[in-house]
């Protein structure tokens, strides 16, 4: 919604996002509420010791108010635009996301505010382009009513040669002097709103959108050169503006109440004003949704992110490259016309630093030097690392820092309201401020939600707490002050922490780096205490909300992904439940019975619980036996069944339409319910070796395809491994691309050669024979599949099972990524060292670091040879892909 | 299997099948488990040629002719001229001489056109029109810097494509091989016969090339299929009905002749053979391919793989019944290993070893003291005395399948594996799996490095 504080009627609400607001909603009641918070002091006017009015380039702030008795809450943006008839040429504005869920706003408070700053800034370049463009049109206005004045009193002063000024003389010399006055000011104004853009693009290192806009302008509007045509800079102008006749202004016409304001269409281009309106559609669309869809979906798409490696592996391609795009829409990937520059720089950085990011820290980390290190070392060193990587990062966030200090003020308004008073702006030193702001964000936002819940003893009072992140208060002291505090706070909740012999402050590096790469923290732990931590580039690619405290919860789950086998990490769920769940000393004592589980099954159980929880944007309150429920589910096991809840989220944005992954899910357990050998099938698909299902029944063999279709690996190409129904003998280059085929089985010469050819490859393929309910395929002997394809398995509903399944399969993902990537593991450390050893070395990693046994090892082999051959793969050529084998023999089994 | 796969219904295999030597699918000692399908022609491809050590040209019935890179499979070049299938192909050595190093390559096609092409850059570098006959083989004669190609004439070229000499016409016969003896010699097979011919360079006398025929050996009983050179004082050469000749290259006398291939198999496989028999005859004792090493020659011959001795001029080893069907080519590698392809779509790997038992031992010491006993008594002898003179077994170490129609040719790469070409239209490239992953990581990690350079 965006509201106005109109001079003359008041608040007024201008336009909603979608356009069908709700009927029962009162949008002018809410306008005058949001409006109403006196945000800024004055700045416009006369400063003393100035002679003209001065223009200041007002910072946006950022307020969260709640309502009681509407029951919203919004998060509110106010802006100001310029406007030359308005008083002191400002209008002020205010864009508002309101939402029924107080927590929506809080936890989704930077991602939200990052939001509205772009399309806040979006807003404000067009109303500066409009407005330097209004003001030369008054200048010449001015200029031509100036040489007409002139004019008019030399005639007077020609036509009377009494030697005395009439009257009439008088005013007009009079108005001649207002008149230039007027142009003195304008004009100045002008430089102002020119250099100002000029400088902001300079600091934001985008192109400047107005290229011939340079200082020669106002420069020579100061010339004040008699014919207004022949002004030398109206060359450099475009021709609507040249062909712009000025008209005669009368000094005192402008009387602002007889006029009708500007529309804000008016007010800034239309271009940027369609841009923004696009924003926010955009921005609206992916805060639908209930705070637990959005925060999974967060999680999901950084963990997603963070995998980018090895994703192409078993997300769906379409949906990743969709999940790609939306990303970069909002980092701002589909700028204004002058971000180009910047966008690409950004958009080149990700993919590399990454790689080489987790690259270069996987190296230190697997050469095992336990690096011991104090706290405040590692936040320096943390610094240090950062240091690199802030320019092209912060550059968003510096847009915002310009001499203008944060000041907010919150009108706490009713009992619930809680007022985050969240800016940034004004760091002294960008990387200080980065490094500390992250900790004590989250540090404060887990005591916002248990304040609430809580009554603590501190002073404060418990229903409106204000949490100040200006962050330049923050020097290193009080952050040592702050963080144990905090953590400490935290600490009943985090139960592990004891058990895992960790000092709270310890933890501290898990939480600081928040978007450092995969593997900063990987530690390895021999003894408890012993941190070695790794200093970490921070990768830019996770540019967005950075700062949000949601994403700690990424941070365990990805430590033990990485590390299974190798390193030892405290589960830090607590946390993450915590801010997932409103219901929090529920969770708690959910939570109390979970030692023994790590974190990402929990993470994954919250995952697959989200699937299941209502998700409607609106209604967002959840039901406390909902999460009792889904909490001892959790506790009890997590590869349990939980009872079902009848609404999947409806949300549009679902990556992966929430039906088909179901359906799959419901074939895939019902595969491995039916049929004993599921397990050698799976490892089939997973090991490469392509599996054929031969069935006289088009549907039967179809069916057996779709259910095991969620376990076939792409191969990152955008061909489609899977091939439903075949007529045909196959041929060898069919086996090359597609891994898991449907056969036709008939009686007739065309279907006896299908045979045959099935018979001549039969060392390349598994042969799931679907009449017959049997297959032929190397015997697995494993642990890895036994768990994804256990058939009697707890899990009763299909989605869960796929959840449980991409869990695994993410996890040994990983694992493919790690035995990809582990430069010792393929080169040899010296010269000397044989190419035996460095393969037997490989072989030990897999076996003992991670943890794979027999069979599965092979599986890990062949993912990461996906992963190599997808990144080697150089797509200009069109090159084939390769047939990986081995020569192994079958079995036949039967049910 | 099948019989699992066609759930019972189908009748028993024929007896024969279990005759080949078969091997399961377990293959410990088989290198190649990564294979790539390299698509392209739209007919028989019939031959592959070694450009060097990472490039190889292959040509078929289709007329094209594909330039290609052995280490990932990219189509380098396609090299379009032929209407015809592609009878003889032939591939420069490297020129260093005359001009700046190209990569030259020679082929004949049916639609009696000749091309000389650049391979790298895949353009026409010279195109004879219109040659009097189709030509079957191309041999180029770097010494001499020229070559040659033999029709149902023998014709000398030299490297700008002009004609120097030409031989009269053959009647009814075409030259189907040549290679080159010593002293400018040249021996062509002419149908049944051999024709030796003597190469006669421009000197004070005569301003031109001159191509005498010496003398014609006509001890073949029917066509020779095979021509091989063994070493600069023997040639060897093979006919449809299994007689295999060596020949001194220098007086062009017969060394040794063995014809009985067919009876080396021991007993106990007699009635078995009994039972093809019924099956043309010929095509399980015709010589298709012959190569050596210095010191043995290693026939394909029917569907079997026979390895000849010279110095004992006795089989040392065998295996009647390598193939399903006719073995097409065969290769000697490093370490004692050979490769044969077959009509029946498989190549199969093979290893020469020695026989375990103690007895044959001493026979082995026999035969390496007594060199140079060469008579033809002997090998006369050699069919009695075959059954111990098998001093060696060719174990089968590995099939790799995957063409669905026989085998033409292969050809093998010392670091990138085997190179396949078939009648299926299809090349495959045959990797190492392990060293391909080995190479691949490396690469990966190359790369990471360098990324990792100029990020800051």
């Amino acid at each position: 919604m965006i509201s106005e504080f109109s001079e003359q009627v008041g608040p007024q609400p201008l336009l909603t996002v979608p356009d069908h607001a709700r009927l029962n909603f009162d949008l002018n009641y809410f306008s005058l509420r949001i409006m109403s918070v006196d945000y800024q002091a004055s700045f416009v006017g006369h400063p003393p010791g100035t002679g003209y009015p001065k223009l200041n380039f007002v910072e946006d702030s950022k307020v969260v108010l709640g309502d009681s008795k509407e029951g919203a809450f919004a998060y509110v943006h106010h802006l100001t635009l310029y406007d030359l008839e308005a008083r002191g040429f400002v209008r002020p504005f205010c864009m508002a996301y309101i939402s029924a869920d107080e927590n929506k706003i809080m936890l989704q408070f930077q991602e939200l505010s990052h939001e509205f700053s772009r399309a806040s800034e979006c807003l404000k370049t067009g109303n500066r382009k409009a407005f330097a463009g209004e003001l030369e049109k008054k200048l010449q206005d001015l200029e031509y009513t100036r040489n007409v004045l002139h004019n008019e009193t030399e005639i007077q002063k020609n036509s009377n040669e009494k030697g005395y000024y009439t009257s009439v003389a008088i005013e007009k010399a009079n108005e001649l002097a207002n008149v230039e006055r007027c142009i003195i000011e304008h004009q100045d104004l002008l430089m102002q709103v020119r250099t100002y853009s000029h400088k902001k693009s300079r600091e934001a290192s985008y192109v400047s959108y107005e290229p011939d806009c340079d200082a020669e302008q106002p420069e020579v509007g100061l010339e004040q050169s008699l014919d207004p045509g022949g002004l030398p800079a109206k060359a450099n102008w475009s021709n609507r503006r040249s062909t712009y006749t000025p008209k005669f202004t009368r000094a005192k016409s402008a009387k602002c109440f007889e006029k009708k304001l500007k529309t804000l269409e008016e007010l800034c281009d239309v271009y940027f004003f369609t841009q923004t309106l696009e924003q926010l559609g955009n921005l609206e669309k992916s805060f639908r949704g209930d705070v637990c869809y959005l925060l999974t979906r967060q999680i999901e798409m950084k963990l997603l992110q963070q995998q980018r490696i090895t994703s192409f592996l078993f997300e769906d391609c379409v949906a990743f490259s969709d999940e790609e795009q939306t990303e970069k829409q909002r980092h701002g990937y589909k700028p204004l016309p002058s971000h180009n520059i910047l966008s690409q720089n950004v958009v080149e950085d990700p993919c590399e630093s990454n790689v080489a990011a987790s690259f270069e820290s996987y190296k230190s980390c697997v050469e095992s030097v336990p690096i011991k290190m104090e706290q405040q070392v590692n936040i320096e060193s943390c610094h240090q690392a950062v240091a690199d990587s802030i320019p092209c990062k912060n550059l968003q966030a510096t847009l915002d820092l310009l001499d203008i200090e944060g000041k907010e003020k919150g009108s706490i308004s009713s009992g619930e309201s809680i007022e985050v008073l969240g800016t940034e702006k004004s760091w002294p030193n960008p990387i200080f401020a980065k490094s500390e702001s992250q900790p004590s964000l989250q540090c404060q936002y887990p005591e916002v939600v248990k304040r609430k819940l809580v009554v603590t003893k501190r002073t404060n009072s418990e229903d409106s707490i204000e949490v100040l992140c200006t962050t330049e208060s923050l020097i290193p002291e009080d952050l040592k002050a702050s963080y144990p505090s905090a953590i400490y706070e935290e600490e009943p909740a985090v139960n592990n922490v004891e058990e895992c012999g960790l000092r709270a402050d310890a933890m501290q590096p898990f939480t600081s780096p928040q978007d450092a790469n995969e593997f900063s923290n990987t530690n390895i732990i021999s003894n408890p205490v012993t941190l070695s931590n790794l200093p970490e580039p921070v990768d830019s690619s996770c540019c967005t909300g950075k700062e949000s405290p949601i994403f700690t919860e990424s941070r365990p789950t990805l430590v033990t992904e990485y590390s299974d086998g190798i390193i030892n990490v405290p589960p830090q769920r607590s946390k993450s439940v915590d801010k997932i769940s409103p219901g929090d000393s529920v969770t708690q004592g959910g939570e109390n019975g979970l030692t023994n589980l790590t974190a990402d099954q929990v993470l994954t159980s919250c995952e697959r619980e989200d699937s299941n929880l209502p998700g409607n944007g609106e209604s967002g309150q959840l039901l406390l036996e909902d999460y009792l429920d889904s909490m001892s589910y959790i506790s009890t096991s997590w590869c349990s069944d939980r009872t079902p809840s009848p609404a999947l989220p409806t949300s549009p944005a679902k990556r992966l339409p929430g039906k088909r992954k179901k359906q799959c899910g419901k074939n895939a357990l019902w595969f491995i319910r039916q049929y004993s050998f599921a397990q050698q099938a799976i490892f089939s698909l997973l090991s490469g070796r392509t599996l054929v299902v031969v069935g006289e029944q088009e549907g039967k063999v179809k069916k057996l395809i779709h259910a095991l279709s969620m376990f076939v690996p792409n191969s990152g190409r955008g061909e489609d491994p899977i091939k439903q129904w075949v007529t045909f003998p196959l041929h060898i280059h069919h086996l090359q691309t597609w891994k898991l085929i449907g056969v036709q089985r008939i009686v007739s010469p065309v279907g006896s050669s299908v045979l045959h050819s099935l018979n001549r490859y039969s060392r390349y393929i598994s042969i799931l024979d679907s009449d017959n309910k049997s297959l032929r395929c190397p015997p697995y002997r494993g642990l890895l599949i036994t768990r994804m394809a256990d058939h009697r398995t707890q899990i009763k509903r299909g989605s869960t099972y796929y959840m449980h399944v991409n869990n695994l399969l993410t996890r040994v993902c990983s694992k493919a990524f790690l035995y990809t990537f582990c430069h010792h593991l393929h080169l040899p450390i010296d010269g000397r060292e044989s190419e035996e050893s460095v393969a037997c070395r490989r072989l030990n990693f897999l076996k003992h670091h991670l943890g794979l046994m027999n069979d599965d090892g092979k599986i890990v082999q062949y993912l990461a040879e996906l992963i190599k051959l997808h990144y080697l793969h150089e797509p200009a050529k069109g090159l084939n892909q390769v047939l990986r084998f081995a020569y192994v023999s079958s079995i036949v089994c039967k049910i | 299997m099948l019989k699992w796969l066609l759930g019972g219904r189908e009748i028993q295999e024929p007896v024969e099948k279990s005759l080949v030597l078969c091997i399961g699918d377990e293959q410990p000692q088989n290198p190649y488990t990564e294979l790539q399908v390299l698509k392209g022609h739209s007919d028989i491809v019939r031959f592959v040629a070694w450009i060097d050590d990472f490039r190889f040209v292959s040509a078929g019935d289709d007329g094209v002719v594909f330039v290609w890179n052995v280490q990932n499979g990219e189509r380098l070049h396609e090299l379009r001229g032929h209407s015809r299938p592609i009878t003889a192909i032939a591939v420069f050595p490297l020129m260093y001489s005359s001009q700046p190093e190209s990569h030259l390559l020679l082929t004949a096609s049916s639609d009696k056109n000749i091309i000389m092409w650049d391979l790298d850059s895949g353009s026409q570098f010279h195109l004879l029109m219109e040659i009097p006959s189709s030509v079957k083989c191309l041999m180029i004669i770097e010494r001499l810097d020229i070559w040659l190609s033999g029709g149902n004439e023998v014709c000398i070229w030299n490297k700008d494509a002009e004609l120097l000499h030409k031989t009269m016409c053959f009647k009814d016969a075409d030259v189907s091989s040549m290679i080159e003896l010593p002293k400018n010699g040249i021996a062509a097979a002419v149908r049944k016969e051999l024709v030796i011919f003597k190469l006669v360079a421009p000197s004070q006398e005569s301003e031109t090339w001159e191509i005498i025929e010496m003398r014609r050996l006509s001890n073949h009983e029917d066509d020779i299929r095979a021509l091989i050179k063994v070493n600069d004082r023997t040639f060897a050469s093979g006919s449809h009905v299994g007689e295999l000749i060596i020949w001194d290259a220098l007086e062009w006398t017969v060394q040794a002749t063995e014809s009985q291939f067919w009876n080396t198999a021991p007993q106990r496989d007699k009635q078995a053979e009994i039972k093809i028999s019924k099956s043309p005859n010929q095509h399980e004792i015709c010589i298709n391919h012959l190569i050596s090493d210095k010191e043995n020659i290693f026939a394909a011959i029917g569907t079997g793989i026979y390895v000849y001795n010279l110095q004992t001029r006795t089989v040392i080893a065998y295996q009647q019944m390598a193939h399903d069907s006719r073995v097409l080519h065969i290769a000697k590698l490093a370490n004692n290993q050979l490769v044969s392809c077959s009509e029946d779509g498989s190549v199969r790997l093979w290893e020469l070893q020695e026989l375990p038992p103690a007895e044959p031992v001493t026979s082995g010491l026999f035969s390496m003291l007594g060199i140079g006993r060469t008579n033809k008594q002997q090998s006369q002898m050699a069919k009695h005395k075959l059954e111990c003179s098998v001093l060696k077994t060719l174990e089968l170490i590995g099939d790799l399948i995957g063409h669905s129609g026989a085998v033409r040719m292969f050809l093998y790469f010392e670091d990138h594996g085997m190179v396949t070409c078939s009648t299926d239209h299809l090349i495959i490239l045959w990797k190492d799996g392990e060293r391909e992953s080995r190479l691949r990581s490396k690469k990966l990690l190359q790369i990471l490095e360098q990324d990792e350079q100029y990020e800051p």
